[in-house]
Formats: structure tokens, C-alpha cells, sequence
């Protein structure tokens, strides 16, 4: 049995010719899609209250009144959500010494010479950052968020930390949408990533490209059990 | 004092009100400031500064004035229970805009006691926090008179407005999930009438006019109470919010905190400022930058694209792999 | 009160003792911040609490609950000792100069004549030495021992700030420092009002409270002043009309006598009201007494009351006993003696002392009738509601019958105010439900009893049948109607008395005022104190000019007060012997070389020479009383009594318990507890969110004060470990209440005697109906005694015992 170092159990290469590999199972990819809904409702929502250029986004919700309730409901809806995703892929993206590397050379990630990079397993520096990013700032944004919750928790903590907090939920929101933007981005930049999340697989050369040691592992896990 | 025949506001709440009928202002043609850019009259009529004058060294805490507010805004608060204060209901709620606060107090540069009772609400700043705070446009205006109000139909119950307050003054209405506060009776007063409170205060400790008469009463009520040895006697109008249209006439206007915390120094907090100033645009900036930039470079940058090659690589790397070719075991310190 | 609310803001000090107006009569009260604002004046407040009163004071001092006499005896003290005293005005306005029997005199805390057997005084040696011509004896130098003003100074002279300290347990500083205050006011420019209420009434010698601080306003010549006076703040809205119309058992309107048993004929009921004047050249009120009294006869009957038989004197009913008060009336009920009660506009159960009492002699009525607005107490005395009220409704078979009546705001007519103002008021809405105007339904009782005796005669039917009854409706007298019938109309010409062919008033109209009574039977008056209210310029109390040329808030044509308008009673004591206000500032009245003229309405003749009559008319000796004579049962000078429940024994006589004359029921005796038991002193009182037992039944002030609860200091709370907002148990030898507890600072243990004296208050404004929560009323706790003179009950100073108590009571 080969060592699973750098895989879910459930990746596997799919088909040979050409060879797929798949990345993502059903359950992730509706974990996933669930909570970026949560998530751009949070974020048109949150705009509405964060500038009055924006407040015109409540419109979309049915007015201000029903955004002031549906926000901190969505919220709570994300972070269960997100925890779902968390826990299938915290363990793969525990930061390692080649992460370091590639960072230092990220502008060989930019201009597309990755053979000068280390092989990488199935996350790089980039998607765990978005990883990371979106779980601690979902955190700050969860627990401030209580803090100002005004129709359940009116006197959880004083008007002074409510000040604080709304400061920091303001901020950390403004942060993750920048991480949030960043994950758009490099999906979509980095051509053949976004059918990991769509169809659930992506293309060996995609692999090869990117996380060549994800891909190895793969092959090995399946030297026992050719793929058909 | 006497009632100006032209007054756009009464002079004060013991002059006889005017019997005919007067129409109203306090409309959008008076609005100064409205809340999260929501709509200001171009030109506001520009109306005669009003101030609410509560006289701290008159008032008997009879609660008068909490009654009258009741049955003018028509609250129907629940009857509570006793916790061994005289404060009733507990604290300002979304149904009762005014409170009687109770302080036992032993001062201790005369060796006496004081009961200090004071007359808690909105304080009509200058500078509302709460205006300031508020992410709902219109949901709270400032007239030309001074008076800040709420406006329900605005009002998202959000609660922030509560956090931008130096006073600690809106309540959140669970019923209705609007924002609830003392309106300086601003139904009233547009008709010339005083607010409700004053009208029933039996001490004349709660005053209404013009902020200039108001003032004026003040410092002619100061005056007595030096006369009376409360050396630090003076008017709290809190500079630091830009004055307020609901002043005190403390005797110790040295120590307002002790009057039940009534802040020594209100300001609008600097966290508040900070959100609502600098956060705002730069944020909006940083959020707008990130999207134009990525959408930039997505347009016209070249995306990192998988090649033919990558994916034959990838099937050798397969092949070889599953045939279990000895080839180098991967390590994860990662050197080219 | 002498003077009116708004002559309050003449004054240049207020004190506030025996009363608590800001919180009580908040509404009286603006005239005190006006008085401060506008002239300056300061405020005192004595009072066990630290009130609300007292937090807009300039002074304030402690006292135990029932001493106040011992204070107002050292205050007097201080005033003859220190020479503050007004003394033009003592020398000619009062008794000081005037000798009393050799045999008066005063030892171990009692006055001479003293029947421990009887519990009362022989009052014989109480009085004036009278010479050979009818005169009294008098020494206007004052300086012969058996004078008013010695035999005051000698009374007082125990009343040393040490022995007020030890009484009263006032600090002595407190108590000098306003004791020289006080004593500023004996200038004839300064003066000093006071305002008191049930908080010296409430006693067992509740009126010799009230009399102490009388005589020290006296001494100061603040009587018929403007800014002083005594200011008697009534209690409800209407109780001044309650007294001046007489609804006491032993009381007709205009205060006018029952009879009583002695007095059998009209001639021997006439003999004791002589009111002879005591000084020459003086005017006696009161001799027009026959005036007012076969007037009165005339309206209560008509035709039928004629000189011939006495003015039909034996419809009058004859009293067996002084009077049948209300705690006589509940102890008859408790002995099984009353069947029928009928309970108007009042809410015993509550209200009375000893609430088990009240309950047991309810439960003893055939029925009882209850007329009230709102839903009582009383009428639901019956009903089990737990621990609020435990009664076994099985065992009780007194029927109720609840007739709704109308509040006030759904009738109109004239409520009179403490400053004795009759203020007409409209209707201003529909009376709910099935609501009837009390006038409604008493003339529906009157025409049925009065129709049973028509047919069935019955034992004597005549003050029935002949009773005058000549309203428009006779199913609903209308307040019009009854307004011009108190005040009066000539039955035939009245001529002027003087000239008697000159016509005052021609036969049918509504008379002037009482001036124009007569006693031969051409005129009628329902209560002669009213006439003038309602004459032949119309309705008087209507009047709603709130114009004041004088700027000194005596608003003549504002409503209509009585006597004849006057504002401010014994004004010619505003005035010294030359007739020139004492104060040339605070003109009321002067005298212009051939009248009184001024702001008000001269309270003596307006022809009657300064310096011949002397100011207080209604006085056989024309001058004001600091020596009383035997007009009080306790005594000419009031005397330190203990309450009946002391934590302390009196220290003139330590045998003594309460007042020695008060009447005290025998099943009443065993019902009193001692210190041993009941180690803490209770008083009780209002408090400004409600008003006695109605505004519990409004939401908005159920939500201003919701719950019961008691005031203990803080360090009754650490002995007893009490927590603020906790549960406590207080408790009498009477019954037990369960109330909050707040813990205060206003309220301190005293000093008394050397003994350590906590004040537990409990406030009165709760029961088991309306909109607060449930509660008891302090009458669960107070006992079943009341004033020597006036038998208003003991409620302000009693013991009880207090704990903390767990769970919440069941109902």
C-alpha cells in the first residue's frame, strides 16, 4: 500500500486516455458552490451596510430590513458550510517547507516557468493562502459578527467592544473579499482549474503542471488497481 | 418669557401653545443631515435653534415625564417587576425614551448625602454618533432646528446606531426591529408645541425654547445654585459632540459621572470615526483595485495554460507510475 | 391650608416635615422651585427618609417616625431662648399675654386632671383665669408666671437640642442649624410656610403635631402672611370637599355639629355655641352660628323646619357617642353590630388599619354595597387570591353588590382643593360599561326608600318624607343644581340688617354669600362656607381668569375659594396694629384710614378698626391660641407622647404607652407589639408614581412602580443579610406582608436613647386588582388605633419584625 501523503482518498485518475484525474467529489463540489453563495450573498449584503454608495444592493434582498436579518443568518450558514469544506481539506493544506519555495519564486508562478519550481501536491502556497485566508477571517467575521448581532445578542459585550468589533468586521470583510477576489483570479487564470469544481476532475497536463506530486502519488495508489 | 408671535418653535413648554392650527414643519424642506448620504433639502429653511433644558436641582423624580411619553408616543411598555431601585422600567427600552436615574450619592466634600436624579434620553447632539453610524440613508435626519430623529420607514433595525451613540440612548425594538429614541417630541414641536415631558414636568425642571433662551435660563439657574454653595454648578452642553439640544444644569457640573454615568467628555468614539471615515473609501478602493486589477489581468494577460506537453508528460508520468518503474520516490523537501 | 397653593412662592423657607408634598402633591410643589427660583427661599425637609423632597433641599434632617413634637417643642425652645421671636405680633395676635387658672399645670409627661380609669383628662383647670366683668385676665408684659407665654416657656424648657437628639434622634447639629434657619423668619420681612400632610396627621396625636408647628409660626408671625401659614396638603383630590361638606359621622356641611345626646332641644344645642366674645370690642364669628344652622335646616327641609318647632331640630339625629369614626364603625362591624355597609368612593380594606380586622368585620356585613369607579379591594374582600388574600370564600356569606360609578374626568361639578379653591370641572368623556353618577344612584335609593316609608310608614318617617327633594329630575339631581343649593337663596326679601329698609336680596335668588344669612328662616344654605360660590353672577367656580395684577399669585377671579373668596385666611394678621402690612413687599391687605383694602379679601371686616378687633375672629378671644384651652383632648400644649408601638419608652414616664387619651378597643390591646418582638420602627407612605389605590389600575403608572416593596437601610440589610431586590418577610403583631427589599442609603439607623433605631418604609400603593403586580398594603402591619382627637389611624409609626424570605408568594 503506498503512503497517502499528498491526496484525498477519494482523488484517482479517472481515465488513462488522456489521462483525467479526479479532484473533487460531488459532495465537496456542493459544499463548495453552497458556500460561495453564502459567501456573494454575504459580501453584495455586507456592501450594502459597509458603504451608503452600495445600499442600493439591499434591493436585491427585498430591502434594508430583510438584509439586516438575512446576513448574520447567511453567515452562520457559511461557516457551517465552510467548516464542512475545512475539515475534508485542512490536512492538505498544512503549509511545508516547499510552499516557502514557491512563494520565493512565485514570479516563476507568474510568468508560467513552474518546471523551476518544486513538484507540489495537491494544494500550492497560493490556494492553501486562500485556505487559510478565508478560514481566519471567517472566524474574525463570525465571532464579531455575534458581537453585533443585534436582535439576538443586544448586550453579549459592551458598546464599546460593539465598536471594535464592527471596526473589525468591517476590515476583515473588506480582507476577504480580497482573498476571495485572489481565488477568482487564480482560477480562472490558471487555465483547466475551474472543472475541478464543475465537473470534478481536471486534465493529467494540468496536473503535471501544477501538482505533479499529487499526480504521482495518484499513479502509485493505483499501481494495484489499474484504472480501466 | 414670552411666545414670539412668529416663532417657528415654541419659546417655551409653559407658554400657552398656540390654539390655532399651525402648519407643520420639520419636513425634508428642513433636513441638514440625513444619515448614510440620504436625501438633505438643497436650501434648508433655516428654523431657530431649539434645546430641551433639564434642570437637575428642580427635578423631583416623579416620573411625569416618563408618563407623558408614554401616552404621547403610546409605547405600552410591559409592567415590570421591582429589583430594588426606583428606576422603572429598568433602563431606557425601545418603549420608554426617557428614564428617571437614581444615584445615592455621599458626597464627600460636604459629608452629605445627595440623591441625584436625572433625567436620562436622547441628547440631540450637535454631532449625532448615532447619524454618523447609521448605514441606512434617511433612516436618521438632523432638522435645521437642531432636532435628530428617527425616521422608521428608513430604519433597518440594525443596531448600529446604538454603537455610534456617546450616550448609550437608541434602543432596537424586537417587535418592530426599528431604532426607538426620544424625538424631542418632534411631532409637536412642529406644531408649535412643546414636548410632551416638558409639558407635564410640575417643577419646571424640564424646559423647552429656543437654545439661546434655554441658555440664558441656565445661566440664571447657575447662578442660584452658587448661591446655595454648589461652587461647580454649571450647564452641560458638551462641547465634544458639538453641543447638545438636551442640556443639564448639573450642581456639580465638575463630576457629571456621577449623575448615573453621564459621560464626562462624550465623543463620538474614534473607532466609530474610524469605521465610518477612513475604512469606508479605503476599503471600497482596496476591494475595487483587486477586482479591476484581477479582471485586467485576466483580460489581457495570458493565462497559465496546460500545453499539449503537460499532457503527455502527464500520461508518461501515469504510465510509468502504474507500471511501478522504479524511478525516484518523490520527497516532500521539494528541490528542483 | 390658611394660605393657597400658589402663595406658596411668596415664602422665603419651606419646611417640609409631617409630609413629603414633591413626591405626594408634585403637582403643589412647583410653587416651592418657584419660591427658590424666583425669591431665593430654601427648603427644609425632616423627615425619617431621605426623600424626594429632600433631594431638592437645601437641609435636610433625620427623625424617628412619631416624635415630631419633641422636635417643634425644642424649636420653640430655641426661639424664646434666642430671642427669635416676632414680638409686636405675639404680644397683640395671640394668648401669650392672657393668665391661665392657677391649677394647670404639667408633670410626668401629662397635664393636670389626668383619670388613668377613664383614659382621659378632667379639663376644668385648661383655661383662661376670667375676671368679674366676662374678660379674660391678661398681662400684656408678659411677665406675670401665670401667662400663656410663661407657662409656654416652661412647658418647652425640657426640650433641650440634647433631649431632642435623644427623643427624636435628629442630630443636634441638624437640628440647630435648622433651628436657625427657622429662627431668620421671626423678622417681620422673612416668613416661613409649612407644609405637612398625613405624615403628622397619621399619629395618635396627630393634631398636636399639627398644633406645634402652628404655635411656632405663630411666635415667628407667620400666620396671615403672605409666603407662610400652615399649608395642610390634602391627601385626595376632593377631601377638603369631603370636610367642608361635612361627611363625617358627628359633622353638618360648613362644619356645623351633629347633636349629641346631651342636647336634646335646640335651645340646649344653641347654649354651648354661644361663642361670647372673651376680649371687648371683639368680633366672634361664630355667633352667626344660629344663622348658618337654620339656613342649613331650611335647605335639608323646607317648609317643614319652622321656628315654631325648632327648625324641625328632632329630624337631626343625636349622637350616642363622639363619633362614629371609621375605626368605630369597623370595630361595631368586627362585634357582629352592622349590617348593611355602604362603602362610596373608598376602599377600606386597604385603607383602614388592621387589614385582618377589616377583613373578619366585612365578613361579620349582611351585605355591602360598593360605589366606585374602579374595581377594590373591598368589594372583592371575599374572593381567595393565595397569599394576597387568604380568605375561606365558603365561610364568608356577606353578599356585595358593586354599583359602577363614574372618575372624575366623566362628571362635572367642583372638586376643592387643599387651598380650599372650588375648581369647577367638566365632563370630558362617557362613563364605561354600565356607569352611573353617584347622584344618580343615590337619589334612586332615596326615592325608593322614600316611597317604602310613604306606604308603610315605618317608625318615623317625617325627615324622610319631608326631606326638600325639588330638583328638575328628581331621578338625577344635576351638579347646577346642587352647586346653587349649598350655596344658598333668600326664601323671602332679605333686608340689610343695619338698614333695614334697604333690600339685599329679593325672595327666590341665590344669595351673596353668608353675610346675607339669616336665622329667622328667610334663608336657605346647604353648607353656609359654599355661599357665595354659586350666586346671582353665576357659577363662580367656573371662572378661568388667570390674571394676577399683584404678581403675587393670588388670582382672585381664577375659580372660586371659600370663605367669600379669600385667599389667604387670617390676613389681617398680615398687617400690624396700625394696620400696615408687616412687609411692605408682600402688601396683601392695609388699612386705608377707613378700610381694608388689598389683593384679597380682607378676613375681617373690611370697616373694622385696626387695633380694636383683633385679627383671628373666628376665635372667641379674637387672637390665635398658643395656649388651647380644653379644646383638644390631650392637652393645651402639646406634649412628647410615644407611638402606642415604640422602640423606645417615653422618657417623661415610662408607664405611658401612645397617647394616654387616645381610644384604644379592648380586642385592639392585645393586637399592639413591643420592641422585644418587633424591633424595627415602620411608617408608610405614598410614593409619586401612584396615587393611593387607583393608578394601580393604569398600565403607564404600573409600569413607572410595578412591584411592592419595603426601604431598609443598608446596614438593616447586612444584619439581617438582606439583598437589594430580594425577597424579605416583614411582619406585625397584626398580620405579615412579602415585598422586595431596596436597599438605601436614604434611610440611616438613629440614635434613640441610646438604642440603635432602624426605619423600615412601606409604601401603599399596592393589592391583589389592577394592572401592577400583586402586593399587600401596609394595613396588613398598622394598628387599629387613631388620634385622641380625630381617630385618624396610627399609620405612620409602628414595629414590625423583617427577614429574608424565599420563593415567590402564591396567588
Amino acid at each position: 500500500m503506498v503512503e497517502r501523503k499528498f491526496s484525498e482518498p477519494t482523488d484517482e485518475i479517472v481515465q488513462l486516455e488522456p489521462v483525467e484525474v479526479r479532484r473533487y467529489i460531488a459532495f465537496t463540489r456542493w459544499n463548495h458552490w453552497f458556500t460561495a453563495i453564502c459567501f456573494i450573498v454575504l459580501m453584495l449584503s455586507g456592501f450594502a451596510f459597509f458603504h451608503p454608495s452600495l445600499y442600493g444592493l439591499t434591493a436585491l434582498f427585498g430591502g434594508g430590513q430583510t438584509t439586516r436579518w438575512l446576513h448574520p443568518f447567511v453567515g452562520i450558514a457559511l461557516t457551517v458550510s465552510f467548516l464542512g469544506m475545512f475539515f475534508q481539506l485542512v490536512h492538505l493544506n498544512i503549509i511545508r517547507r516547499e510552499d516557502l519555495v514557491w512563494t520565493a519564486n512565485i514570479k516563476d508562478v507568474i510568468t508560467g516557468h513552474e518546471e523551476r519550481l518544486p513538484e507540489l501536491g495537491k494544494y500550492n502556497f497560493g490556494q492553501k493562502t486562500v485556505f487559510w485566508g478565508m478560514f481566519w477571517l471567517i472566524l474574525a467575521l463570525l465571532i464579531t459578527g455575534i458581537m453585533m448581532w443585534y436582535q439576538y445578542f443586544p448586550h453579549l459585550v459592551s458598546i464599546e467592544t460593539r465598536r471594535i468589533a464592527i471596526f473589525v468586521h468591517s476590515v476583515s470583510a473588506v480582507l476577504i473579499v480580497l482573498v476571495f477576489i485572489l481565488h477568482i483570479f487564480a482560477a480562472l487564470w490558471t487555465r483547466g482549474t475551474l472543472r475541478a469544481m464543475t465537473r470534478g476532475t481536471v486534465t493529467g497536463g494540468w496536473s503535471w503542471r501544477h501538482h505533479r506530486k499529487w499526480l504521482r502519488e495518484l499513479a502509485r495508489r493505483q499501481r494495484t488497481k489499474p484504472a480501466e | 418669557m414670552t411666545i414670539a408671535p412668529n416663532m417657528d418653535s415654541p419659546r417655551t413648554a409653559t407658554a400657552n401653545p398656540p390654539t390655532h392650527p399651525v402648519p407643520p414643519n420639520l419636513g425634508q424642506a428642513h433636513v441638514v443631515r440625513s444619515s448614510a448620504g440620504g436625501p438633505v433639502a438643497e436650501n434648508p429653511q433655516p428654523l431657530t435653534e431649539v434645546a430641551k433644558l433639564i434642570d437637575v436641582s428642580k427635578c423631583i423624580g416623579c416620573k411625569a415625564c416618563q408618563s407623558a411619553c408614554i401616552e404621547w408616543n403610546d409605547t405600552q411598555p410591559e409592567v415590570g417587576v421591582n429589583v430594588g431601585v426606583y428606576e422603572n422600567p429598568h433602563d431606557l427600552t425601545p418603549e420608554m425614551f426617557t428614564l428617571m436615574r437614581f444615584t445615592e450619592y455621599d458626597n464627600p466634600d460636604t459629608g452629605d448625602f445627595e440623591w441625584l436624579i436625572r433625567k436620562d434620553g436622547c441628547m440631540h447632539c450637535a454631532e449625532p454618533g448615532c447619524l454618523k453610524a447609521c448605514p441606512a440613508p434617511g433612516a436618521i435626519v438632523q432638522y435645521s432646528n437642531g432636532i435628530v430623529d428617527f425616521i422608521h420607514e428608513n430604519c433597518i433595525g440594525c443596531g448600529y446606531c446604538v454603537s455610534g451613540c456617546p450616550f448609550n440612548i437608541p434602543r432596537i425594538s424586537q417587535k418592530t426591529h426599528v431604532a426607538q429614541k426620544c424625538t424631542l417630541c418632534s411631532d409637536r414641536v412642529a406644531v408649535g408645541q412643546g414636548p410632551a415631558c416638558a409639558k407635564a414636568c410640575p417643577t419646571h425642571a424640564i424646559t423647552f425654547g429656543t437654545k439661546e433662551d434655554m441658555t440664558a435660563l441656565a445661566a440664571e439657574r447657575v447662578e442660584d445654585l452658587k448661591s446655595r454653595g454648589y461652587d461647580n454648578a454649571g450647564l452641560y452642553d458638551p462641547a465634544g459632540v458639538g453641543g447638545t439640544h438636551v442640556m443639564y444644569v448639573l450642581h456639580h457640573n465638575d463630576k457629571p459621572q456621577i449623575y448615573d454615568g453621564l459621560p464626562e467628555d462624550p465623543k463620538i468614539s474614534d473607532v466609530v470615526r474610524n469605521w465610518k471615515g477612513p475604512a469606508k473609501p479605503v476599503g471600497i478602493a482596496a476591494v475595487g483595485l483587486a477586482a479591476i486589477g484581477a479582471a485586467a489581468m485576466a483580460l489581457f494577460h495570458r493565462g497559465n495554460s496546460v500545453s499539449q506537453e503537460d499532457e503527455a508528460e502527464a500520461r508518461e508520468l501515469v504510465q510509468e507510475e502504474l507500471r511501478g518503474a522504479p524511478v525516484e520516490r518523490p520527497h516532500d523537501k521539494g528541490s528542483a | 391650608m390658611t394660605n393657597s397653593w400658589t402663595d406658596i412662592k411668596n415664602t422665603d423657607l419651606v419646611i417640609v416635615m409631617g409630609g413629603n408634598a414633591a413626591e405626594a402633591h408634585p403637582c403643589g410643589f412647583k410653587w416651592v422651585t418657584e419660591a427658590k427660583h424666583h425669591r431665593g427661599a430654601k427648603l427644609i425637609v425632616v423627615d425619617p427618609r431621605f426623600t424626594r423632597t429632600a433631594s431638592v433641599s437645601d437641609y435636610y434632617a433625620p427623625i424617628r417616625p412619631g416624635t415630631d413634637i419633641a422636635f417643634l417643642m425644642g424649636l420653640i425652645r430655641y426661639m424664646i431662648e434666642n430671642d427669635r421671636v416676632q414680638w409686636e405680633y405675639v404680644k397683640a395676635f395671640t394668648n401669650a399675654s392672657f393668665l391661665v387658672k392657677e391649677e394647670f399645670g404639667w408633670s410626668d409627661g401629662l397635664f393636670t386632671g389626668y383619670d388613668e380609669e377613664k383614659r382621659d383628662y378632667d379639663k376644668s383647670s385648661w383655661d383662661y383665669q376670667i375676671g368679674p366683668d366676662g374678660y379674660m385676665l391678661t398681662d400684656p408684659t408678659l411677665q406675670h408666671p401665670r401667662c400663656v407665654w410663661n407657662l409656654l416657656k416652661a412647658h418647652v424648657d425640657v426640650y433641650t437640642p440634647e433631649m431632642v437628639e435623644r427623643i427624636t434622634g435628629t442630630p443636634q447639629d441638624r437640628f440647630l442649624k435648622i433651628a436657625e434657619m427657622i429662627g431668620e423668619c421671626s423678622s417681620p420681612t422673612k416668613t416661613m410656610t409649612s407644609m405637612y400632610a398625613l405624615g403628622w396627621t397619621q399619629h395618635s396625636k396627630g393634631a398636636q403635631n399639627i398644633r406645634g408647628m402652628a404655635m411656632l409660626q405663630l411666635i415667628l408671625g407667620n400666620i396671615g402672611v403672605p409666603g407662610g401659614g400652615m399649608n395642610a396638603l390634602r391627601g385626595h383630590s376632593n377631601i377638603q370637599g369631603l370636610t367642608d361638606l361635612g361627611l363625617m359621622s358627628n359633622l353638618i356641611p360648613g362644619y356645623l355639629n351633629i347633636p349629641t345626646e346631651k342636647e336634646p332641644d335646640w335651645a340646649t344645642y344653641m347654649k354651648s355655641r354661644a361663642f361670647k366674645p372673651l376680649l371687648p370690642g371683639q368680633t366672634s364669628y361664630w355667633q352667626n352660628y344660629p344663622k348658618f344652622m337654620v339656613s342649613f335646616m331650611k335647605s335639608m327641609w323646607g317648609e317643614a323646619a319652622q321656628k315654631d318647632n325648632d327648625w324641625a331640630y328632632h329630624y337631626l339625629p343625636k349622637l350616642d357617642v363622639p363619633a362614629y369614626d371609621m375605626l368605630r364603625m369597623f370595630e361595631l362591624m368586627d362585634q357582629g353590630r352592622v349590617n348593611l355597609y355602604f362603602c362610596q368612593g373608598f376602599n377600606p380594606l386597604l385603607a383602614l388599619a388592621n387589614r385582618n380586622k377589616n377583613t373578619s368585620a366585612l365578613s361579620k356585613l349582611k351585605m355591602l354595597v360598593v360605589m366606585d369607579p374602579l374595581e377594590t379591594e373591598t368589594a372583592r374582600f371575599w374572593e381567595n387570591h393565595g397569599a394576597y388574600n387568604d380568605v375561606d370564600t365558603a365561610s364568608i356569606q356577606t353578599e356585595v353588590i358593586q354599583l359602577p360609578t363614574s372618575c372624575f374626568a366623566e362628571d362635572e361639578g367642583a372638586l376643592v382643593n387643599s387651598g380650599r379653591w372650588l375648581q369647577w370641572h367638566w365632563k370630558a368623556s362617557d362613563m364605561p360599561g354600565q356607569a352611573k353618577y353617584d347622584t344618580w344612584i343615590m337619589a334612586q335609593i332615596f326615592l325608593r326608600v322614600r316611597e317604602l316609608y310613604r306606604k308603610e310608614g315605618g317608625a318615623f318617617p317625617d325627615p324622610i318624607l319631608n326631606l326638600t327633594w325639588d330638583y328638575a329630575d328628581e331621578h338625577e339631581p344635576s351638579p347646577d343644581e346642587l352647586a346653587r343649593e349649598m350655596n344658598g337663596r333668600a326664601l323671602a326679601d332679605v333686608y340689610d340688617l343695619a338698614d333695614k329698609t334697604k333690600l339685599l336680596t329679593a325672595a327666590g335668588r341665590q344669595v351673596k354669600s353668608f353675610a346675607e344669612l339669616r336665622d329667622d328662616g328667610t334663608t336657605a344654605s346647604g353648607c353656609w362656607i359654599y355661599s357665595g360660590s354659586y350666586n346671582e353672577d353665576g357659577n363662580n367656580m367656573a371662572r378661568r381668569d388667570n390674571s394676577d395684577p399683584s404678581g403675587m399669585g393670588v388670582y382672585s377671579n381664577w375659580t372660586w375659594s371659600w370663605p367669600l373668596n379669600r385667599r389667604t385666611l387670617y390676613n389681617r394678621a398680615s398687617a400690624d396694629l396700625q394696620g400696615q402690612p408687616w412687609d411692605p413687599s408682600r402688601p396683601i391687605i392695609a388699612w386705608n384710614g377707613e378700610r381694608w383694602e388689598g389683593n384679597d379679601i380682607p378676613d375681617i371686616s373690611p370697616t373694622a378698626k385696626p387695633g380694636e378687633v383683633m385679627p383671628f375672629i373666628m376665635n372667641q378671644e379674637g387672637v390665635s391660641r398658643l395656649f388651647s384651652r380644653g379644646m383638644m383632648r390631650d392637652g393645651p400644649f402639646p406634649t412628647h407622647m410615644e407611638p402606642f408601638e415604640s422602640p423606645v419608652q417615653n422618657v417623661f414616664n415610662d408607664r405611658m404607652r401612645g397617647n394616654p387619651v387616645a381610644r384604644v378597643f379592648a380586642s385592639d390591646v392585645e393586637k399592639m407589639g413591643t420592641s422585644d418582638e418587633f424591633p424595627f420602627v415602620a411608617t408608610s407612605y405614598r410614593l409619586t408614581e401612584h396615587f393611593h389605590y387607583w393608578t394601580k389600575h393604569n398600565k403607564v403608572n404600573a409600569t413607572l412602580q410595578p412591584e411592592f416593596f419595603v426601604e431598609i437601610s443598608e446596614q438593616l440589610a447586612a444584619e439581617k443579610g438582606i439583598e437589594r431586590g430580594g425577597r424579605v418577610r416583614v411582619w406585625s403583631k397584626r398580620g405579615e406582608v412579602w415585598a422586595k427589599a431596596l436597599v438605601t442609603k436614604r434611610i440611616k439607623p438613629m440614635i434613640c436613647d441610646g438604642k440603635t433605631v432602624h426605619v423600615v418604609g412601606i409604601p401603599l400603593h399596592w393589592g391583589f386588582v389592577g394592572a401592577a403586580k400583586k402586593g399587600w398594603g401596609p394595613n396588613s402591619l398598622t394598628p387599629f388605633v387613631g388620634d385622641a382627637n380625630i381617630e385618624t389611624p396610627e399609620f405612620k409609626a409602628f414595629l414590625v419584625n423583617i427577614e429574608p424570605a424565599v420563593g415567590e408568594a402564591v396567588s
